[in-house]
Protein backbone atom coordinates (compact mmCIF):
# COMPACT_ATOMS: atom_id res chain seq x y z
CA UNK A 1 0.00 0.00 0.00
CA UNK A 2 1.63 3.16 -1.09
CA UNK A 3 1.06 6.80 -0.32
CA UNK A 4 1.07 7.04 3.19
CA UNK A 5 3.55 7.82 5.66
CA UNK A 6 6.27 5.52 6.33
CA UNK A 7 5.31 4.60 10.18
CA UNK A 8 1.88 4.04 9.69
CA UNK A 9 3.06 0.57 10.29
CA UNK A 10 4.46 1.27 13.29
CA UNK A 11 0.97 2.72 14.69
CA UNK A 12 -0.49 -0.69 14.20
CA UNK A 13 2.42 -2.42 16.00
CA UNK A 14 2.53 -0.16 19.12
CA UNK A 15 0.79 -2.13 21.21
CA UNK A 16 3.73 -5.36 20.48
CA UNK A 17 6.26 -2.67 20.46
CA UNK A 18 5.05 -1.57 24.06
CA UNK A 19 4.42 -4.89 25.49
CA UNK A 20 7.58 -6.00 24.13
CA UNK A 21 9.61 -3.37 26.07
CA UNK A 22 7.48 -3.36 29.72
CA UNK A 23 6.10 -6.68 29.85
CA UNK A 24 9.20 -8.62 27.80
CA UNK A 25 12.60 -7.08 27.28
CA UNK A 26 12.85 -4.78 30.87
CA UNK A 27 12.05 -7.61 32.43
CA UNK A 28 14.80 -9.57 31.03
CA UNK A 29 17.90 -6.88 31.37
CA UNK A 30 16.54 -6.76 35.06
CA UNK A 31 16.47 -10.26 35.47
CA UNK A 32 20.41 -10.53 34.44
CA UNK A 33 21.19 -7.82 36.89
CA UNK A 34 19.11 -9.60 39.89
CA UNK A 35 21.13 -12.25 39.19
CA UNK A 36 23.82 -10.46 40.06
CA UNK A 37 22.33 -9.29 43.39
CA UNK A 38 20.99 -10.63 47.08
CA UNK A 39 17.18 -9.70 47.23
CA UNK A 40 14.81 -10.64 49.65
CA UNK A 41 12.32 -8.32 49.08
CA UNK A 42 12.61 -6.49 52.11
CA UNK A 43 15.45 -3.73 51.11
CA UNK A 44 17.22 -2.74 48.04
CA UNK A 45 19.04 -5.22 45.98
CA UNK A 46 22.59 -5.25 46.82
CA UNK A 47 25.36 -6.10 44.11
CA UNK A 48 27.17 -9.40 45.33
CA UNK A 49 28.69 -9.54 41.70
CA UNK A 50 29.08 -13.69 41.11
CA UNK A 51 28.25 -15.00 44.50
CA UNK A 52 25.11 -15.99 43.04
CA UNK A 53 26.53 -18.26 40.84
CA UNK A 54 29.61 -19.66 42.77
CA UNK A 55 27.39 -20.67 45.39
CA UNK A 56 25.33 -22.45 42.64
CA UNK A 57 28.09 -24.27 41.06
CA UNK A 58 30.28 -25.15 44.20
CA UNK A 59 27.78 -25.11 47.58
CA UNK A 60 24.42 -26.26 46.10
CA UNK A 61 23.67 -29.48 45.87
CA UNK A 62 20.01 -29.05 45.29
CA UNK A 63 21.03 -27.10 42.66
CA UNK A 64 23.21 -29.59 41.17
CA UNK A 65 20.72 -32.82 41.89
CA UNK A 66 17.60 -30.42 39.98
CA UNK A 67 20.09 -29.69 36.93
CA UNK A 68 20.83 -32.98 37.01
CA UNK A 69 16.93 -34.30 37.02
CA UNK A 70 15.97 -32.01 34.48
CA UNK A 71 18.42 -32.75 31.97
CA UNK A 72 17.19 -36.64 32.41
CA UNK A 73 13.78 -35.34 32.34
CA UNK A 74 14.21 -33.54 28.75
CA UNK A 75 16.67 -36.00 27.41
CA UNK A 76 13.89 -39.01 27.82
CA UNK A 77 10.85 -37.35 27.48
CA UNK A 78 11.45 -34.97 24.21
CA UNK A 79 12.91 -38.21 22.30
CA UNK A 80 10.14 -40.33 23.21
CA UNK A 81 7.36 -37.59 22.35
CA UNK A 82 8.57 -37.08 18.97
CA UNK A 83 9.29 -40.65 18.40
CA UNK A 84 5.97 -41.96 19.26
CA UNK A 85 4.33 -38.54 17.72
CA UNK A 86 5.93 -39.52 14.08
CA UNK A 87 5.29 -42.96 14.59
CA UNK A 88 1.37 -42.61 15.18
CA UNK A 89 1.01 -39.96 12.36
CA UNK A 90 3.15 -43.14 9.44
CA UNK A 91 0.50 -44.88 11.20
CA UNK A 92 -2.23 -42.46 10.55
CA UNK A 93 -1.29 -41.45 7.21
CA UNK A 94 -2.75 -43.92 5.28
CA UNK A 95 -5.98 -44.28 3.12
CA UNK A 96 -8.41 -45.19 6.15
CA UNK A 97 -11.94 -44.76 7.32
CA UNK A 98 -12.14 -42.73 10.66
CA UNK A 99 -9.25 -41.36 10.16
CA UNK A 100 -10.67 -38.13 11.16
CA UNK A 101 -11.88 -39.59 14.80
CA UNK A 102 -8.47 -41.66 15.79
CA UNK A 103 -7.00 -38.26 15.29
CA UNK A 104 -9.71 -36.37 17.23
CA UNK A 105 -9.32 -39.20 19.68
CA UNK A 106 -5.30 -38.58 20.09
CA UNK A 107 -5.33 -34.62 20.33
CA UNK A 108 -7.77 -34.66 23.46
CA UNK A 109 -5.24 -35.25 25.28
CA UNK A 110 -3.19 -32.77 24.33
CA UNK A 111 -5.98 -30.32 24.81
CA UNK A 112 -6.73 -31.04 28.19
CA UNK A 113 -2.94 -32.16 29.49
CA UNK A 114 -1.56 -29.29 30.74
CA UNK A 115 -4.69 -28.32 33.30
CA UNK A 116 -4.34 -29.23 36.98
CA UNK A 117 -7.27 -31.35 36.84
CA UNK A 118 -5.25 -34.14 34.69
CA UNK A 119 -2.06 -33.62 36.93
CA UNK A 120 -5.11 -34.79 39.87
CA UNK A 121 -5.77 -37.62 38.01
CA UNK A 122 -2.52 -38.41 37.36
CA UNK A 123 -1.91 -39.01 41.43
CA UNK A 124 -4.90 -41.06 41.32
CA UNK A 125 -4.26 -43.58 38.30
CA UNK A 126 -0.40 -43.73 39.70
CA UNK A 127 -1.18 -44.34 43.29
CA UNK A 128 -0.36 -47.44 45.10
CA UNK A 129 -4.23 -49.17 44.64
CA UNK A 130 -4.40 -46.71 41.33
CA UNK A 131 -5.97 -47.80 37.79
CA UNK A 132 -2.54 -48.64 36.47
CA UNK A 133 -1.93 -50.52 39.51
CA UNK A 134 -5.32 -52.31 38.91
CA UNK A 135 -4.73 -52.79 34.99
CA UNK A 136 -1.14 -54.17 35.92
CA UNK A 137 -2.71 -57.15 38.25
CA UNK A 138 -5.67 -57.79 36.26
CA UNK A 139 -2.86 -58.92 33.22
CA UNK A 140 -0.72 -60.67 35.92
CA UNK A 141 1.93 -58.27 36.79
CA UNK A 142 2.80 -56.97 40.60
CA UNK A 143 1.76 -53.69 41.58
CA UNK A 144 4.47 -51.06 41.05
CA UNK A 145 5.62 -48.33 43.44
CA UNK A 146 5.10 -44.98 41.42
CA UNK A 147 5.69 -42.16 43.38
CA UNK A 148 7.77 -44.12 46.29
CA UNK A 149 10.49 -45.38 44.18
CA UNK A 150 12.78 -42.19 42.63
CA UNK A 151 13.30 -43.49 38.93
CA UNK A 152 9.78 -44.36 38.31
CA UNK A 153 8.67 -40.96 39.72
CA UNK A 154 10.22 -38.84 37.03
CA UNK A 155 8.77 -41.70 34.68
CA UNK A 156 5.33 -40.89 35.64
CA UNK A 157 6.02 -37.27 34.97
CA UNK A 158 7.29 -38.10 31.48
CA UNK A 159 4.24 -40.25 30.61
CA UNK A 160 1.97 -37.38 31.48
CA UNK A 161 3.75 -35.55 28.76
CA UNK A 162 4.01 -38.94 26.05
CA UNK A 163 0.35 -38.54 26.66
CA UNK A 164 0.23 -35.53 25.12
CA UNK A 165 1.80 -36.41 21.90
CA UNK A 166 -1.04 -35.73 19.40
CA UNK A 167 -0.23 -32.08 19.00
CA UNK A 168 3.38 -33.04 17.31
CA UNK A 169 1.50 -35.43 16.02
CA UNK A 170 -1.30 -33.11 13.83
CA UNK A 171 1.71 -31.46 12.51
CA UNK A 172 3.56 -34.49 11.52
CA UNK A 173 0.59 -35.95 9.88
CA UNK A 174 0.42 -32.61 8.12
CA UNK A 175 3.43 -32.68 6.77
CA UNK A 176 3.55 -36.08 5.56
CA UNK A 177 0.05 -35.65 3.77
CA UNK A 178 2.20 -32.79 1.91
CA UNK A 179 4.33 -35.17 0.32
CA UNK A 180 3.87 -36.33 -3.78
CA UNK A 181 2.58 -39.44 -3.50
CA UNK A 182 4.93 -40.15 -7.29
CA UNK A 183 7.73 -40.18 -5.09
CA UNK A 184 6.75 -42.96 -3.52
CA UNK A 185 5.29 -44.79 -6.88
CA UNK A 186 8.23 -44.21 -8.34
CA UNK A 187 10.57 -46.14 -6.00
CA UNK A 188 7.87 -48.78 -5.31
CA UNK A 189 8.88 -49.69 -8.71
CA UNK A 190 12.48 -49.45 -8.41
CA UNK A 191 11.95 -52.27 -5.49
CA UNK A 192 12.32 -49.82 -2.94
CA UNK A 193 10.53 -51.63 0.55
CA UNK A 194 8.65 -49.31 2.62
CA UNK A 195 11.71 -49.04 5.29
CA UNK A 196 13.26 -47.56 2.54
CA UNK A 197 10.97 -45.68 1.12
CA UNK A 198 10.51 -43.97 4.89
CA UNK A 199 14.11 -43.63 5.29
CA UNK A 200 15.17 -41.80 1.96
CA UNK A 201 12.36 -40.04 0.78
CA UNK A 202 9.75 -39.32 4.39
CA UNK A 203 12.12 -38.80 6.94
CA UNK A 204 14.45 -36.06 4.61
CA UNK A 205 11.69 -34.46 3.41
CA UNK A 206 9.65 -34.00 7.14
CA UNK A 207 13.06 -32.79 8.30
CA UNK A 208 11.82 -29.42 9.05
CA UNK A 209 8.83 -30.34 10.91
CA UNK A 210 11.11 -32.89 13.17
CA UNK A 211 13.32 -29.60 13.78
CA UNK A 212 10.03 -27.40 14.16
CA UNK A 213 8.83 -29.99 16.80
CA UNK A 214 11.85 -30.79 18.53
CA UNK A 215 13.00 -27.16 19.49
CA UNK A 216 9.22 -26.52 20.75
CA UNK A 217 9.07 -29.83 22.40
CA UNK A 218 12.49 -29.19 24.09
CA UNK A 219 11.97 -25.28 25.50
CA UNK A 220 8.93 -26.47 26.69
CA UNK A 221 9.70 -29.70 28.64
CA UNK A 222 12.56 -27.82 29.90
CA UNK A 223 9.80 -25.20 32.20
CA UNK A 224 7.70 -28.05 32.81
CA UNK A 225 6.13 -27.07 36.26
CA UNK A 226 2.43 -28.32 36.45
CA UNK A 227 3.30 -32.15 36.54
CA UNK A 228 5.96 -31.80 39.52
CA UNK A 229 4.23 -29.61 41.10
CA UNK A 230 1.16 -31.25 41.50
CA UNK A 231 1.56 -34.98 40.76
CA UNK A 232 4.76 -36.05 42.92
CA UNK A 233 5.74 -32.07 44.82
CA UNK A 234 9.17 -32.86 43.44
CA UNK A 235 9.73 -35.78 45.70
CA UNK A 236 10.79 -38.49 46.21
CA UNK A 237 14.15 -37.36 47.40
CA UNK A 238 13.94 -34.79 45.03
CA UNK A 239 13.85 -36.90 42.05
CA UNK A 240 11.38 -35.00 40.27
CA UNK A 241 12.54 -31.27 41.57
CA UNK A 242 12.65 -29.99 38.44
CA UNK A 243 14.43 -26.57 38.13
CA UNK A 244 11.53 -24.39 37.66
CA UNK A 245 10.04 -25.66 40.90
CA UNK A 246 13.46 -24.89 42.43
CA UNK A 247 13.07 -21.66 40.63
CA UNK A 248 9.87 -21.18 42.34
CA UNK A 249 10.52 -22.36 45.85
CA UNK A 250 13.30 -19.82 45.97
CA UNK A 251 11.33 -16.72 44.57
CA UNK A 252 8.35 -16.97 46.05
CA UNK A 253 8.30 -19.14 48.87
CA UNK A 254 11.63 -17.81 50.08
CA UNK A 255 11.70 -14.66 48.50
CA UNK A 256 15.45 -14.83 47.59
CA UNK A 257 14.89 -13.09 43.99
CA UNK A 258 18.65 -12.98 43.53
CA UNK A 259 19.51 -16.18 43.67
CA UNK A 260 16.15 -17.52 41.85
CA UNK A 261 16.93 -15.10 38.88
CA UNK A 262 20.83 -16.55 38.71
CA UNK A 263 19.25 -20.58 38.46
CA UNK A 264 16.86 -19.09 35.67
CA UNK A 265 19.18 -18.02 33.65
CA UNK A 266 21.29 -20.55 34.14
CA UNK A 267 18.35 -22.05 33.11
CA UNK A 268 18.03 -19.83 30.20
CA UNK A 269 21.56 -20.54 28.91
CA UNK A 270 21.44 -24.54 28.76
CA UNK A 271 17.90 -23.84 26.78
CA UNK A 272 19.52 -21.16 24.72
CA UNK A 273 22.80 -22.89 23.65
CA UNK A 274 20.86 -26.45 23.14
CA UNK A 275 18.23 -23.87 20.49
CA UNK A 276 20.98 -22.67 18.94
CA UNK A 277 23.21 -26.22 18.76
CA UNK A 278 20.21 -27.08 16.78
CA UNK A 279 19.95 -24.33 14.93
CA UNK A 280 23.36 -24.63 13.81
CA UNK A 281 23.40 -28.62 13.19
CA UNK A 282 19.60 -28.30 11.50
CA UNK A 283 22.23 -26.92 8.16
CA UNK A 284 23.38 -30.55 8.02
CA UNK A 285 19.90 -32.43 8.61
CA UNK A 286 16.98 -30.30 7.62
CA UNK A 287 16.08 -30.38 4.10
CA UNK A 288 14.40 -27.55 2.17
CA UNK A 289 12.41 -27.87 -0.61
CA UNK A 290 14.13 -25.72 -3.49
CA UNK A 291 17.39 -26.21 -1.88
CA UNK A 292 20.17 -26.98 -4.19
CA UNK A 293 21.84 -29.93 -1.82
CA UNK A 294 19.91 -33.43 -2.18
CA UNK B 1 19.12 -37.91 -1.06
CA UNK B 2 16.37 -39.84 -3.68
CA UNK B 3 18.88 -39.68 -6.47
CA UNK B 4 20.60 -43.25 -6.13
CA UNK B 5 16.84 -44.93 -4.83
CA UNK B 6 15.42 -43.18 -8.06
CA UNK B 7 18.00 -43.66 -10.71
CA UNK B 8 17.32 -47.61 -11.70
CA UNK B 9 16.49 -48.90 -14.91
CA UNK B 10 13.03 -48.45 -16.61
CA UNK B 11 10.40 -51.10 -15.02
CA UNK B 12 9.04 -53.87 -17.41
CA UNK B 13 5.29 -54.93 -17.47
CA UNK B 14 5.96 -58.02 -15.49
CA UNK B 15 7.60 -55.85 -12.76
CA UNK B 16 4.80 -53.74 -12.29
CA UNK B 17 2.29 -56.59 -12.06
CA UNK B 18 4.10 -58.02 -9.21
CA UNK B 19 4.57 -55.11 -7.68
CA UNK B 20 0.64 -54.24 -7.91
CA UNK B 21 0.10 -58.01 -6.31
CA UNK B 22 2.68 -57.17 -4.19
CA UNK B 23 0.79 -54.01 -2.85
CA UNK B 24 -2.40 -55.90 -2.13
CA UNK B 25 -1.24 -58.81 -0.62
CA UNK B 26 0.68 -56.00 2.39
CA UNK B 27 -2.06 -53.84 1.82
CA UNK B 28 -4.97 -55.76 3.38
CA UNK B 29 -2.57 -57.37 6.15
CA UNK B 30 -1.15 -53.78 6.70
CA UNK B 31 -5.26 -52.04 7.07
CA UNK B 32 -5.82 -54.65 9.60
CA UNK B 33 -3.01 -54.07 11.39
CA UNK B 34 -3.31 -50.00 11.23
CA UNK B 35 -6.64 -50.35 12.64
CA UNK B 36 -5.62 -52.74 15.53
CA UNK B 37 -2.78 -50.36 16.63
CA UNK B 38 -4.97 -47.22 16.35
CA UNK B 39 -7.80 -48.77 18.28
CA UNK B 40 -5.39 -50.07 21.11
CA UNK B 41 -3.77 -47.24 21.33
CA UNK B 42 -6.75 -44.33 21.20
CA UNK B 43 -8.17 -46.60 23.58
CA UNK B 44 -4.96 -46.55 25.90
CA UNK B 45 -5.21 -43.03 25.64
CA UNK B 46 -8.71 -42.12 26.33
CA UNK B 47 -9.19 -44.65 29.22
CA UNK B 48 -7.83 -42.58 31.75
CA UNK B 49 -10.57 -39.87 30.93
CA UNK B 50 -13.39 -42.15 30.71
CA UNK B 51 -12.65 -43.90 34.16
CA UNK B 52 -12.31 -40.41 35.51
CA UNK B 53 -15.78 -39.79 34.29
CA UNK B 54 -17.20 -43.03 35.93
CA UNK B 55 -15.02 -42.62 39.33
CA UNK B 56 -16.32 -39.14 39.97
CA UNK B 57 -20.07 -40.78 41.01
CA UNK B 58 -18.54 -43.30 42.60
CA UNK B 59 -18.26 -43.82 46.37
CA UNK B 60 -14.99 -42.79 48.02
CA UNK B 61 -14.24 -46.82 48.99
CA UNK B 62 -14.94 -47.79 45.54
CA UNK B 63 -12.69 -45.49 43.56
CA UNK B 64 -9.93 -47.29 45.07
CA UNK B 65 -11.38 -50.81 44.37
CA UNK B 66 -12.95 -51.04 40.84
CA UNK B 67 -10.92 -50.31 37.49
CA UNK B 68 -13.88 -50.45 35.91
CA UNK B 69 -15.88 -47.79 34.30
CA UNK B 70 -19.77 -48.14 35.77
CA UNK B 71 -19.98 -47.28 39.59
CA UNK B 72 -21.32 -50.07 41.57
CA UNK B 73 -23.17 -47.47 43.77
CA UNK B 74 -23.93 -44.33 41.68
CA UNK B 75 -23.62 -41.33 43.86
CA UNK B 76 -23.87 -37.23 43.26
CA UNK B 77 -22.06 -36.85 46.48
CA UNK B 78 -18.80 -36.12 44.47
CA UNK B 79 -20.44 -33.08 42.96
CA UNK B 80 -22.45 -31.93 45.73
CA UNK B 81 -20.36 -31.94 48.61
CA UNK B 82 -17.30 -31.02 45.85
CA UNK B 83 -18.94 -27.75 44.88
CA UNK B 84 -19.77 -26.25 48.18
CA UNK B 85 -15.96 -26.62 48.79
CA UNK B 86 -14.67 -26.66 52.58
CA UNK B 87 -14.10 -22.34 52.32
CA UNK B 88 -17.02 -20.51 52.70
CA UNK B 89 -16.62 -20.14 48.39
CA UNK B 90 -18.30 -22.59 46.30
CA UNK B 91 -16.85 -23.46 43.15
CA UNK B 92 -19.71 -21.27 41.25
CA UNK B 93 -17.33 -18.41 42.81
CA UNK B 94 -14.30 -19.76 41.15
CA UNK B 95 -15.58 -20.61 37.58
CA UNK B 96 -16.73 -16.86 37.72
CA UNK B 97 -13.14 -15.68 38.75
CA UNK B 98 -11.87 -17.82 36.17
CA UNK B 99 -14.15 -16.32 33.31
CA UNK B 100 -13.08 -12.66 34.48
CA UNK B 101 -9.51 -13.85 33.32
CA UNK B 102 -10.98 -15.54 30.41
CA UNK B 103 -13.45 -12.76 28.39
CA UNK B 104 -10.67 -9.69 28.89
CA UNK B 105 -7.51 -12.00 27.97
CA UNK B 106 -9.30 -13.59 24.37
CA UNK B 107 -10.64 -10.25 23.87
CA UNK B 108 -6.91 -8.33 24.48
CA UNK B 109 -5.38 -10.78 22.78
CA UNK B 110 -7.20 -11.27 19.77
CA UNK B 111 -7.67 -6.95 18.90
CA UNK B 112 -3.73 -6.90 19.43
CA UNK B 113 -2.79 -9.64 17.57
CA UNK B 114 -4.91 -9.28 14.82
CA UNK B 115 -3.55 -5.28 14.52
CA UNK B 116 0.30 -6.45 14.68
CA UNK B 117 -0.62 -8.74 12.51
CA UNK B 118 -1.90 -6.49 9.65
CA UNK B 119 1.26 -4.09 10.49
CA UNK B 120 3.92 -6.95 10.03
CA UNK B 121 2.12 -8.36 6.65
CA UNK B 122 0.70 -5.13 5.17
CA UNK B 123 3.18 -2.60 5.82
CA UNK B 124 6.97 -1.50 5.06
CA UNK B 125 8.10 0.52 7.89
CA UNK B 126 11.84 1.28 9.69
CA UNK B 127 13.05 -1.44 11.77
CA UNK B 128 10.55 -3.92 10.29
CA UNK B 129 13.13 -6.49 10.06
CA UNK B 130 14.37 -5.87 13.53
CA UNK B 131 10.71 -6.23 15.16
CA UNK B 132 10.14 -9.21 13.07
CA UNK B 133 12.97 -10.98 14.43
CA UNK B 134 12.32 -9.58 18.35
CA UNK B 135 8.95 -11.63 17.36
CA UNK B 136 10.72 -14.75 16.60
CA UNK B 137 13.02 -14.11 19.31
CA UNK B 138 9.90 -13.81 22.74
CA UNK B 139 8.88 -16.98 20.67
CA UNK B 140 11.71 -18.86 21.81
CA UNK B 141 12.63 -17.07 24.91
CA UNK B 142 11.64 -19.46 28.14
CA UNK B 143 9.16 -17.48 30.04
CA UNK B 144 11.24 -18.41 33.69
CA UNK B 145 13.81 -15.90 32.46
CA UNK B 146 11.08 -13.42 32.65
CA UNK B 147 8.97 -14.49 35.27
CA UNK B 148 10.56 -12.54 38.21
CA UNK B 149 11.14 -8.95 37.60
CA UNK B 150 7.72 -9.17 35.99
CA UNK B 151 6.16 -10.38 39.44
CA UNK B 152 8.28 -7.07 40.64
CA UNK B 153 6.85 -5.03 38.01
CA UNK B 154 3.19 -5.99 39.30
CA UNK B 155 3.93 -5.71 42.68
CA UNK B 156 5.00 -1.90 42.28
CA UNK B 157 2.10 -1.28 39.98
CA UNK B 158 -0.26 -2.50 43.14
CA UNK B 159 -1.81 -4.99 40.88
CA UNK B 160 -0.72 -7.99 43.12
CA UNK B 161 -3.96 -10.31 43.76
CA UNK B 162 -5.56 -9.03 41.54
CA UNK B 163 -6.20 -10.18 37.81
CA UNK B 164 -4.80 -7.55 35.66
CA UNK B 165 -1.13 -9.74 35.59
CA UNK B 166 -2.67 -12.62 34.21
CA UNK B 167 -4.13 -10.29 30.80
CA UNK B 168 -3.17 -7.65 30.74
CA UNK B 169 0.33 -8.61 28.61
CA UNK B 170 -1.88 -10.36 26.60
CA UNK B 171 -3.32 -7.29 25.59
CA UNK B 172 0.04 -6.06 24.15
CA UNK B 173 0.05 -8.43 21.53
CA UNK B 174 2.64 -10.61 24.19
CA UNK B 175 1.80 -14.15 23.00
CA UNK B 176 4.08 -14.07 20.37
CA UNK B 177 2.96 -17.56 19.03
CA UNK B 178 -0.50 -15.77 17.98
CA UNK B 179 1.05 -12.48 16.18
CA UNK B 180 3.40 -15.23 14.07
CA UNK B 181 0.04 -17.69 13.17
CA UNK B 182 -1.70 -14.72 11.89
CA UNK B 183 1.03 -12.82 10.04
CA UNK B 184 1.50 -16.44 8.33
CA UNK B 185 -2.19 -16.77 7.67
CA UNK B 186 -2.55 -13.03 6.24
CA UNK B 187 0.82 -13.62 4.20
CA UNK B 188 -1.56 -16.35 2.25
CA UNK B 189 -4.07 -13.84 1.68
CA UNK B 190 -3.77 -11.66 -1.75
CA UNK B 191 -4.10 -8.24 -1.26
CA UNK B 192 -6.47 -6.90 -4.55
CA UNK B 193 -9.78 -6.35 -2.37
CA UNK B 194 -7.76 -4.41 0.53
CA UNK B 195 -6.56 -2.24 -2.69
CA UNK B 196 -9.08 -1.71 -4.65
CA UNK B 197 -10.90 -0.65 -1.30
CA UNK B 198 -7.83 1.67 -0.58
CA UNK B 199 -8.19 3.12 -4.17
CA UNK B 200 -11.95 3.93 -3.43
CA UNK B 201 -10.67 5.95 -0.66
CA UNK B 202 -11.56 3.67 2.41
CA UNK B 203 -8.62 4.01 5.07
CA UNK B 204 -5.93 1.58 5.93
CA UNK B 205 -8.38 0.97 9.01
CA UNK B 206 -11.47 0.53 7.21
CA UNK B 207 -9.80 -1.83 4.98
CA UNK B 208 -8.61 -3.71 8.51
CA UNK B 209 -12.21 -3.95 9.52
CA UNK B 210 -14.52 -4.72 6.51
CA UNK B 211 -12.08 -6.93 4.36
CA UNK B 212 -8.90 -8.56 6.63
CA UNK B 213 -10.77 -9.24 9.80
CA UNK B 214 -13.69 -11.07 8.10
CA UNK B 215 -11.55 -13.47 5.61
CA UNK B 216 -9.52 -13.36 8.36
CA UNK B 217 -12.17 -14.91 10.75
CA UNK B 218 -10.47 -19.05 10.90
CA UNK B 219 -7.72 -18.23 11.95
CA UNK B 220 -8.67 -15.37 14.35
CA UNK B 221 -11.33 -18.12 15.97
CA UNK B 222 -8.31 -20.90 16.12
CA UNK B 223 -6.11 -18.27 18.02
CA UNK B 224 -9.11 -17.12 20.65
CA UNK B 225 -9.91 -21.21 21.34
CA UNK B 226 -6.19 -22.08 22.40
CA UNK B 227 -6.11 -18.31 24.27
CA UNK B 228 -9.36 -19.89 25.75
CA UNK B 229 -7.82 -22.54 26.79
CA UNK B 230 -4.50 -22.14 27.73
CA UNK B 231 -6.03 -19.79 30.43
CA UNK B 232 -8.30 -21.86 31.74
CA UNK B 233 -5.22 -24.68 31.78
CA UNK B 234 -2.73 -21.56 33.58
CA UNK B 235 -1.72 -22.57 37.14
CA UNK B 236 1.51 -21.10 37.72
CA UNK B 237 0.20 -17.62 36.94
CA UNK B 238 -2.96 -17.95 39.58
CA UNK B 239 -0.44 -19.35 41.89
CA UNK B 240 1.70 -16.68 41.67
CA UNK B 241 -0.18 -13.13 41.23
CA UNK B 242 -3.19 -14.17 43.32
CA UNK B 243 -3.21 -14.75 47.14
CA UNK B 244 -7.11 -14.63 48.01
CA UNK B 245 -8.90 -17.21 47.92
CA UNK B 246 -12.22 -15.09 46.83
CA UNK B 247 -9.97 -14.02 43.56
CA UNK B 248 -9.22 -18.06 42.95
CA UNK B 249 -9.71 -19.27 39.32
CA UNK B 250 -10.67 -23.29 39.41
CA UNK B 251 -7.11 -24.68 38.62
CA UNK B 252 -5.90 -22.71 42.06
CA UNK B 253 -9.17 -23.74 43.89
CA UNK B 254 -8.51 -27.67 42.56
CA UNK B 255 -5.55 -27.77 43.94
CA UNK B 256 -6.49 -26.17 47.35
CA UNK B 257 -9.16 -29.09 47.30
CA UNK B 258 -6.34 -31.31 46.97
CA UNK B 259 -4.47 -30.01 50.17
CA UNK B 260 -7.54 -29.89 52.42
CA UNK B 261 -9.84 -33.04 51.34
CA UNK B 262 -7.94 -35.07 49.44
CA UNK B 263 -6.96 -37.82 52.03
CA UNK B 264 -10.37 -39.26 52.51
CA UNK B 265 -12.73 -37.69 50.01
CA UNK B 266 -11.65 -38.36 46.84
CA UNK B 267 -14.36 -38.39 44.97
CA UNK B 268 -15.14 -34.67 46.12
CA UNK B 269 -11.54 -34.19 43.70
CA UNK B 270 -12.37 -36.09 40.99
CA UNK B 271 -16.14 -34.35 40.64
CA UNK B 272 -14.21 -31.31 40.38
CA UNK B 273 -11.75 -32.48 37.88
CA UNK B 274 -14.13 -33.50 35.81
CA UNK B 275 -16.08 -30.18 36.06
CA UNK B 276 -13.30 -27.92 35.20
CA UNK B 277 -12.40 -30.10 32.10
CA UNK B 278 -15.90 -29.73 30.79
CA UNK B 279 -15.32 -26.29 29.21
CA UNK B 280 -12.34 -27.05 27.48
CA UNK B 281 -13.98 -30.43 26.43
CA UNK B 282 -16.80 -28.86 25.17
CA UNK B 283 -15.35 -26.01 23.10
CA UNK B 284 -12.77 -28.69 22.15
CA UNK B 285 -15.58 -30.68 20.23
CA UNK B 286 -17.71 -28.32 19.27
CA UNK B 287 -14.96 -26.83 17.49
CA UNK B 288 -12.43 -28.76 16.60
CA UNK B 289 -11.70 -27.91 13.15
CA UNK B 290 -10.58 -24.84 13.84
CA UNK B 291 -7.85 -26.63 16.53
CA UNK B 292 -6.37 -29.38 13.88
CA UNK B 293 -6.17 -26.35 11.30
CA UNK B 294 -4.72 -24.09 13.84
CA UNK B 295 -1.88 -26.64 14.79
CA UNK B 296 -1.05 -27.80 11.51
CA UNK B 297 -0.91 -24.18 9.70
CA UNK B 298 0.89 -22.29 11.87
CA UNK B 299 2.28 -24.65 13.96
CA UNK B 300 1.30 -24.26 17.69
CA UNK B 301 2.81 -26.39 20.80
CA UNK B 302 0.64 -28.44 23.08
Amino acid sequence: MSGESRFLGLFYLSPYVIGLLIFTALPFVASFYLSFTNYNLMNEPIFTGLANYIKLFTNDRTFRKSLWVTLVYVFTTVPLKLAFALFMAVILNYKLKFINVFRTAYYVPSILGGSIAIAVLWRYIFADVGLVNMGLNLIGFESVNWFGDPTNALFTITLLRLWQFGSAMVIFLAALQSIDRTLYEAAAIDGAGRWTSFVYITLPLITPVIFFNLIMQMVQAFQEFNGPYIITQGGPLKSTYLLPLYIYDEAFKRFDMGYASAIAWVLFVIIMLLTLAAFWSSRHWVYYAGDKRS
Amino acid sequence: MTEHVLSNTAPTVGDIDTVNAREMRSHRLSVAFRYALLAGVGLLMLYPLIWLIGASFKTNSEIFANPGFWPKNPTLDGYIKGWKTSTPYSFGTFFLNTLWIVVPKVIGTAISCTAVAYGFARFEFPFKKLLFASLIATLLLPNVVTRIPQYLLFRDLGWLDSFLPLWVPSAFAGDAFFVFMLVQFLRAIPRDMEEAARVDGATTWQALIFIVVPLLMPALISVCLFQFMWTMNDFLGPLIYISSVDKYPVSLALKLSIDTTEAFEWNRVLAMSVLTLTPALAVFFLAQKYFIDGISSGGIKG
